[in-house]
């Protein structure tokens, strides 16, 4: 196989969710020397793009997307160390975490996997997490985005909790916050003070992009 | 050695309603809420519960036994819009109601403004939970709908969740004195779509509480078919699979012919609807009114 056909068959069998095959093809592009870079770029991120925006139109379901996010992030436990190595970027580090008093998870997850396949470097926090845990993460990990989801209408002033939490520790202005989950509306972002909001998984990839965008065309004007 | 069947009972000020396995599946109208409905959260932060009107017209239409009302509407004072929207639906409707609300405020006054016996929606395992809610359940003769999970997780084994179903039963029974049969159970139906193996668990749940205490049951109906095409055609297989495992009503959109049909040749197909009367009464009524819409 030449290099192309790797990258090809890269992208067609992420997109399909075909892990085995997806972990297999990342281990022969590395044996050809293939750059982990190019894989990820070239490859990954382009296939979860899809998986997207197929999706968004209504021609990709739930199950499909889990599948393609699972067969990236085969691929990605090999790439990773190799990546760091390379001195390669992630367009950005995003935090995120269930807030505290909410167990749910499903809709947190998915948006996981976009962000990942956009090039995201994600961390989660899992969920109940606590407000000070959410400090104490921004601090060690300095992200640049922060992500809270709330599941529940009772949940959802954990927002505002994790927002003066934020303020107290002095991390506000370090770092974007962005807000999701089922009942929240772009009002309540707006009232909790969050700096974005977005209604499911592509759309928080668009919103997480263009807030990131805004950040550093702010921080170096 | 099986628990005997649960009668769980709900009225309004003039209406009865009976959830039970020897009963005919108790279908709770879901569309009286604003999760997820902007116009209807814009006109209810203004005052107007005029949406509403149409909202329990259609439920009832479509054959619905109870109403849930839900009016958790984000920054607005929700236990006095639903202290409104309980009035109101009571004038127009005599179906009880199930209040769902995870707002202890809202529901203590929902419970207080509603003529009959409620059900309430919903209390956790969680014990602060458990601790604000049992009261009220026990204070307005209420029922109350379950869901065992706790502060940990959303437990996907069914064999965990019958341990939080145990610790909901014996902290309602032993320490509120809330009657067994006023506990119905979530045995907690999730998406099928992230996880091919939730509707096993959730049917071995539902086998298991009705089993070890003869407990009625209910479940969001739409939530199994969250993120996947064709999700009606989903919800109609699996409310007749529940219900032969057990489950004894669901929180479903009764406008929805296909899955309201499934639930009640389900119905006639458990012997819960004697020969055929509800059936064949509502295969009449639909001729009637086709009649009457295509008739000189």
């Amino acid at each position: 196989m030449t290099p192309d056909d790797i990258l090809k068959g890269l992208y067609d069998e992420t997109l399909v969710g075909n892990a085995p095959a997806v972990l297999d093809l990342t281990h022969q592009a590395l044996a050809m020397d293939m750059m982990p870079g190019d894989l990820l770029f070239e490859a990954l991120i382009p296939a979860l793009e899809e998986v997207g925006a197929r999706f968004e139109r209504g021609d990709f379901f739930v199950p499909e997307m889990l599948i393609a996010g699972r067969a990236m992030a085969g691929s990605m436990e090999v790439l990773r160390p190799l990546l760091a190595d390379t001195g390669v970027q992630t367009i950005g580090r995003f935090l995120m975490g269930t807030v505290k008093g909410d167990v749910h998870d499903i809709g947190k997850n998915l948006v996981n996997i976009m962000l990942e396949g956009a090039g995201f470097e994600v961390i989660d926090l899992g969920v109940q997490v606590a407000p000070e845990k959410f400090v104490a993460a921004i601090e060690e990990h300095q992200p640049d985005i922060v992500g809270f989801s709330a599941f529940l209408t009772t949940t959802m002033p954990m927002f505002k909790a994790n927002m003066n939490a934020l303020e107290k520790a002095g991390l506000r202005e370090s770092v974007i916050v962005m807000v999701g989950g089922a009942p929240v509306t772009q009002e309540y972002a707006d009232a909790v003070g969050a700096d974005g909001y977005a209604s499911d998984a592509s759309a928080t990839v668009k919103r997480a992009k263009a807030l990131l965008h805004e950040r550093r065309a702010r921080v170096s004007a | 050695m099986t628990a005997p069947l649960r009668h769980t009972v709900l009225r309004s000020a003039t209406k009865e309603v009976v959830l039970g396995a020897d009963r005919p599946f108790c279908v709770i109208g879901e569309r009286i809420n604003p999760t997820g409905r902007p116009v209807l959260q814009a006109a209810l932060r203004e005052g107007d519960l005029s949406i509403i009107a149409k909202d329990v017209a259609s439920q009832v239409a479509g054959g619905a036994d109870v109403l849930d009302i839900n009016m958790g509407v984000p920054l607005t004072d929700e236990a006095e819009l639903l202290v409104k929207a309980i009035t109101m639906v009571q004038g127009l409707t005599d179906l009880p109601i199930c209040i769902d609300s995870s707002v202890v405020e809202a529901l203590e006054a929902g419970l207080a403004a509603y003529q009959g016996r409620a059900l309430v929606n919903s209390v956790t395992a969680e014990d602060d939970r458990l601790a604000a809610i049992l009261p009220l359940v026990k204070k307005y003769d209420a029922a109350v709908v379950a869901l065992p999970n706790d502060e940990d997780e959303i437990p996907m084994e069914a064999e965990k969740r019958l341990v939080l179903t145990e610790k909901i039963v014996r902290v309602a029974t032993e320490e509120y004195g809330i009657a067994i049969e006023d506990i119905v159970i979530d045995p907690l139906a999730m998406p099928i779509g992230a996880d091919s193996t939730v509707g096993r668990e959730t049917l071995a749940t539902i086998r298991g509480i009705r089993e070890r205490w003869g407990l009625n049951t209910t479940c969001g109906a739409s939530n199994v078919s969250f993120g996947m095409p064709h999700r009606h055609a989903i919800n109609a297989a699996w409310l007749p699979l529940a219900m032969s495992a057990g489950m004894t009503s669901a929180i479903m959109d009764a406008r929805t012919p296909q899955v309201v049909d499934a639930v009640r040749a389900a119905d006639l197909l458990l012997g819960n609807d004697e020969w055929g009367m509800s059936w064949i009464a509502a295969h009449r009524a639909r001729q009637a009114a086709e009649a009457a819409a295509g008739g000189p």
